[in-house]
């Protein structure tokens, strides 16, 4: 089951099935796996801690 | 686990709203009729093609200076004369109005504008008889030009998941060969700004002649990094046609090779100058961004969050038509991906007397900007100089005549 995690500042979500594929993280990537100072995709100003766990 | 950049605080500086209904009404309505006064923001890049074609018909090539009078002159005294707006729109109407494709389309709009811009001013100057003055008005304009569609870039560099604006900013970013802008600034800026680590936040006592040899070459070499970093993650080489920075560079390859085959070798002078001053727009921008605020460094060794007062604003009306709200920069630094249209201005913010475009004249005659701003910033810090992000060559100097926390708070 792929877990999916939310910015709280923009709403970008980081769904593990799919991963950040243009930051190089391909799909199926697991979120416990990304660095601790993975930025938020989308802008950039929140960082992995930052996300919420929405399903 | 903390983040290394805290969250952007509403707690001490939050967006100012219309307290009655009948100024709610009143001010909805104004931000409404708005949506016509954003194409402002193309009026200065159609101002090249519309000189130049003056210049032709007239015969008189000081009309190449054009555009420079109206960034430089025409500009701040309309910020001067017609003063600042700070209408915010609502939650209702952001909703409203905040996905809305009409703000979108002026976007791609001034992108082609940008471009006929160069073009048109580059065909004028290389194919009439002008003196040397002349043609230098003419490159100079570009170059205001160009320095502008940094701004248009910055908005639509924002908008990562939109892939036609995304692209369209390295289109524009290509006029002046800045492409490695977006990179730098999404994943750069906005991590460190207002920190000395930033080469895109301006220390206090630093001229901007001094930043700008700290900036140009730091943010060059930000980006390439970044782009690196991101690239191995791919298990693709930084030289590889994957790498946005040489994916717009190339853009810039074409272009200026065909005005040059087609335009000839006056173009090698013109196109220098006219990227060279687009960046040196955005030099100027940078530098009064963030001019003297600095970020504390928390127990743990890292930066706060940026929050609202670490960024200079300035409601200024035409300026802030002009581009695109990019002065409402409190508001731009805590949601970076919030579109223009609905940009806010925060109470108790750090302000400036001016919009950009003064500014950037006073930023260019260093004791005038000192005289201007440097109290701002003693009194932003509370008289406290170690909470100024100053140029560490002149610390003692800069202690020794504006640290006064006592006098400062007794003031207060």
């Amino acid at each position: 089951m792929s877990k999916k995690y939310e910015c709280p500042d923009c709403g970008y979500v980081y769904d593990e099935a799919e991963g950040a594929k243009h930051e190089g993280y391909p799909a199926g990537f697991k979120w416990e796996n990304l660095p601790e100072d993975f930025p938020c995709p989308e802008c950039f100003v929140r960082e992995k801690p930052d996300f919420i766990l929405v399903e | 686990m903390t983040s290394s950049i805290e969250q952007c605080s509403v707690t001490t500086a939050s967006p100012n709203m219309a307290t009655n209904e009948k100024d709610n009404s009143k001010t909805n309505a104004w931000i409404i009729s708005k949506r016509y006064w954003y194409w402002l923001s193309l009026l200065l890049p159609s101002v090249p093609a519309l000189s130049a074609l003056l210049a032709v018909q007239s015969e008189q090539g000081i009309w190449l200076w054009l555009t420079l009078v109206m960034m430089y002159v025409i500009l701040p005294a309309a910020d001067y004369i017609f003063g600042t707006d700070d209408a915010n729109p609502d939650d209702e109407l952001v909703n409203k109005i905040k996905d809305e494709r009409y703000y979108v389309y002026i976007m791609y709009c001034t992108t082609a504008m940008h471009w006929v811009a160069l073009i048109s001013m580059a065909y004028v100057v290389s194919h009439y008889d002008w003196s040397w003055l002349s043609m230098l008005g003419g490159a100079l304009s570009a170059g205001v030009t160009n320095g502008l569609g940094l701004v248009a870039a910055h908005e639509m560099g924002h908008k990562v998941k939109d892939k036609t604006q995304s692209f369209c900013a390295k289109l524009v970013l290509a006029c002046s060969g800045y492409g490695h802008f977006c990179i730098e600034h999404n994943k750069g800026h906005h991590k460190d700004v207002a920190t000395p680590e930033d080469p895109a936040s301006s220390k206090f006592g630093e001229s901007i002649y001094k930043f700008v040899k700290r900036e140009i070459p730091g943010a060059f070499r930000r980006a390439w990094g970044l782009e690196l970093t991101r690239l191995n993650r791919r298990g693709k080489s930084e030289w590889s046609l994957d790498n946005e920075i040489i994916q717009t560079f190339l853009m810039t390859a074409v272009a200026y090779t065909l005005m040059l085959a087609y335009f000839g070798p006056i173009m090698i002078p013109f196109l220098a100058i006219a990227s060279t001053y687009g960046w040196w727009q955005l030099t100027c921008a940078n530098y009064v961004e963030h001019y003297g605020l600095l970020r504390q460094k928390k127990e743990n060794g890292r930066y706060e969050r940026c929050q609202p007062h670490h960024s200079w604003n300035s409601n200024h009306k035409v300026s802030n038509l002009v581009t695109l709200h990019l002065q409402r920069h409190s508001d731009h630094h805590a949601h970076p991906t919030r579109s223009y249209q609905v940009l806010r201005d925060y109470e108790d913010v750090p302000t400036l007397p001016s919009g950009y475009p003064t500014m950037f004249v006073l930023a260019m005659i260093p004791p005038a900007w000192r005289a201007v701003m440097d109290q701002r910033v003693v009194k932003w810090a509370g008289g406290d100089m170690n909470n100024v992000n100053i140029d560490p060559d002149q610390a003692e100097a800069i202690f020794n005549r504006f640290h006064q926390p006592e006098v400062v708070k007794a003031a207060a």
